[in-house]
């Protein structure tokens, strides 16, 4: 029987020719991933347990993302916890503030990931990385632990949903609204305990950045991981970011599937997640007027080069609505520099925007644009739990860079229509 | 090895920001954090919960974030068990690396009510509701989840082989 794409990784990482969906296996790592809230207790493990040294040094990474810059005392003590320790073992791919980004866009970019990789990383994103064809899964801070000291872990096999990608996405419909609408279509646990493979003739139509932001929120809908077929846009993409060699892993044209769809770009429209589940997935003819108090535009699903140019498309010579507080996040220092570069900054902070250096920030309601008591929030990021970005009585409705800008415009959500 | 105590019931797709949210994750100490445990959806949940206590849900339980402080703050409040339908699977994996007991059972889930006493004996996966005078059986635990679970979680665990 023939094997998914992610079970050929799979089975390769755990030295075997064939894998089955349901099977334990131990698999070597390429990559260990970390960040200020998960390698603390990683760390506290690996003290406890009495490891003396890590599996390799060049293989584990900290990136030092969400309450940075230091937002309190017992935030700046958990860093400095993860800094001793990266210092103490020679830690290669240790990220602090001014050269830090958001863990997933930063990864990618400085090209730490291949295809055909296995990565844990101790944050339920980390599912981004099968945007570059790669195997990559979150998991909590034991595993993480155990992968810093042993380079590897066990996992069950997943079986798989298929995905097949058709057409071209219309003027202002984004990659956050075709994840919106499978996740709309599926449900939160839809993929639970499985992989979601994304491919077909409509690929080459998704950028990179659209598959990252893709990938990123398989895990909302439950899925161990999301992955991507590898081409060329993404071997474009891997060009002067890596001199690693890669093996490109497709899935065989008889590997069996729990489900099959067929999404067709044509027909994504701007949509928005209500709150308080990411499957709450409306478009426009099923939105009434909703009054916004803050719009937040970055993370790890949306805070890339492209989503500024999307956003800075939509805000060029514009204003904010007075009523609005308008947040801006490039996920990175490379992308704040480009967007500096481009003018993206100055139309934003023309049209009445705060600009911020990289953070997670707002997005799990850790600072820098928490919300109060009745207060809602359009923003480009991948959760809208109760409590997410603030008080448990405030709401996040999910959406893409154009209907995010697009809503501090017209200070209720809106689409790029509404407002160009 | 057995769990015995009173339920606390949730819904579907209780999430880890409102088992623990993100806001007090600028601490790694379990027992702080157990003081903040379900806080956005049961805001009297610290104050209530007693030593042995279970928490029962429905699907998907443990959705969204990685962070192993849920597992551990639930575990440092008290919860002896955790039953669903069904768990995300980032949680379900952090549960038992931290030798949190969890079990899913969909006729548990189903039918046991928020105040019931439950007991589960984990080496024969029977849950008996006290207050109703059911049984209800979920899957059993292997030697190897009880080994973890008794040595309070994986690392210990591979310790003590």
């Amino acid at each position: 029987m023939g094997m998914t794409m992610t079970q050929k990784i799979l089975a390769a990482h755990a030295g075997l020719d064939e894998v089955k969906a349901g099977q334990l296996i131990m698999a070597d790592l390429d990559l260990v991933l970390g960040n200020d809230v998960t390698t603390p207790v990683a760390i506290n493990e690996f003290n406890k347990s009495g490891f003396s040294e890590v599996f390799d040094k060049s293989k584990i990474t900290m990136v030092m993302d969400h309450f940075t810059p230091n937002k309190d005392i017992k935030a700046a003590a958990q860093c400095k916890q993860c800094r001793d320790f990266a210092s103490k073992y020679d830690i290669k791919h240790y990220y602090d503030v001014g050269d830090v980004g958001i863990e997933h866009a930063l990864l990618p970019e400085k090209g730490l990931v291949v295809p055909g990789d296995c990565v844990i990383g101790a944050d339920s994103h980390t599912c981004t990385y099968g945007a570059l064809g790669a195997f990559s899964t979150g998991i909590g801070s034991t595993d993480m632990c155990a992968g810093m000291a042993k380079g590897k872990t066990w996992f069950k096999v997943p079986s798989a949903i298929k995905f097949n990608i058709v057409g071209k996405l219309p003027k202002y419909s984004a990659a956050k609204d075709v994840i919106l609408h499978i996740i709309g279509m599926i449900g939160v646990d839809g993929a639970l305990y499985r992989s979601m493979e994304f491919s077909g003739e409509g690929l080459k139509n998704l950028t990179m950045e659209d598959r990252l932001c893709m990938a990123n929120m398989a895990i909302e809908a439950g899925a161990k991981n999301g992955i991507f077929a590898v081409d060329e846009v993404t071997k474009e993409y891997l060009k002067g970011r890596t001199d690693r060699e890669y093996t490109v892993y497709e899935a065989d044209p008889d590997a069996e599937y729990d489900e099959e769809y067929t999404i067709n770009l044509d027909e994504i429209r701007p949509t928005v997640a209500f709150p308080h589940l990411p499957e709450n997935a409306r478009t426009f003819d099923d939105i009434p007027e909703i009054k916004i108090d803050q719009v937040v535009i970055g993370s790890c699903t949306n805070g890339r080069i492209e989503d500024l140019r999307c956003a800075a498309e939509i805000l060029k010579g514009k204003k904010v609505a007075g009523h609005v507080r308008c947040i801006v996040i490039p996920a990175t220092q490379n992308i704040y520099l480009t967007a500096m570069k481009e003018g993206l900054l100055e139309i934003f902070i023309n049209a009445g925007c705060s600009v911020s250096t990289p953070t997670c920030g707002p997005c799990l309601g850790g600072h820098m644009g928490i919300l109060a008591a009745g207060e809602r929030a359009v923003a480009t990021t991948n959760r809208n739990f109760v409590g997410r970005m603030g008080h448990p009585e405030s709401e996040v409705y999910l959406a893409s860079p154009y209907v995010a800008a697009a809503s501090a415009v017209a200070g209720r959500i809106a689409q790029p229509a509404d407002v160009v | 090895m057995k769990a015995c105590g009173r339920v606390h019931k949730y819904g579907d797709n209780v999430d880890t920001d409102v088992i623990i949210p993100a806001r007090y994750l600028n601490t790694a100490n379990m027992e702080e954090l157990a003081q903040h445990c379900m806080e956005d959806i049961d805001a009297d949940f610290a104050k209530n919960v007693c030593k042995g206590d279970l928490i029962v849900a429905k699907s998907n339980f443990g959705c969204g974030s990685s962070r192993e402080h849920a597992p551990a703050a639930i575990k440092a409040s008290g919860v002896s068990c955790v039953i669903a339908k069904t768990f995300a699977r980032i949680f379900y994996r952090n549960a038992i690396n931290i030798g949190l007991p969890i079990i899913e059972c969909a006729e548990a889930s189903e039918k046991i009510e928020d105040g019931d006493e439950v007991e589960i004996d984990f080496d024969s996966g029977v849950i008996t509701n006290k207050t109703k005078n059911e049984e209800y059986q979920g899957q059993s635990f292997p030697e190897f989840l009880i080994n973890i679970i008794n040595s309070n979680g994986l690392l210990n665990s591979l310790k003590d082989e």
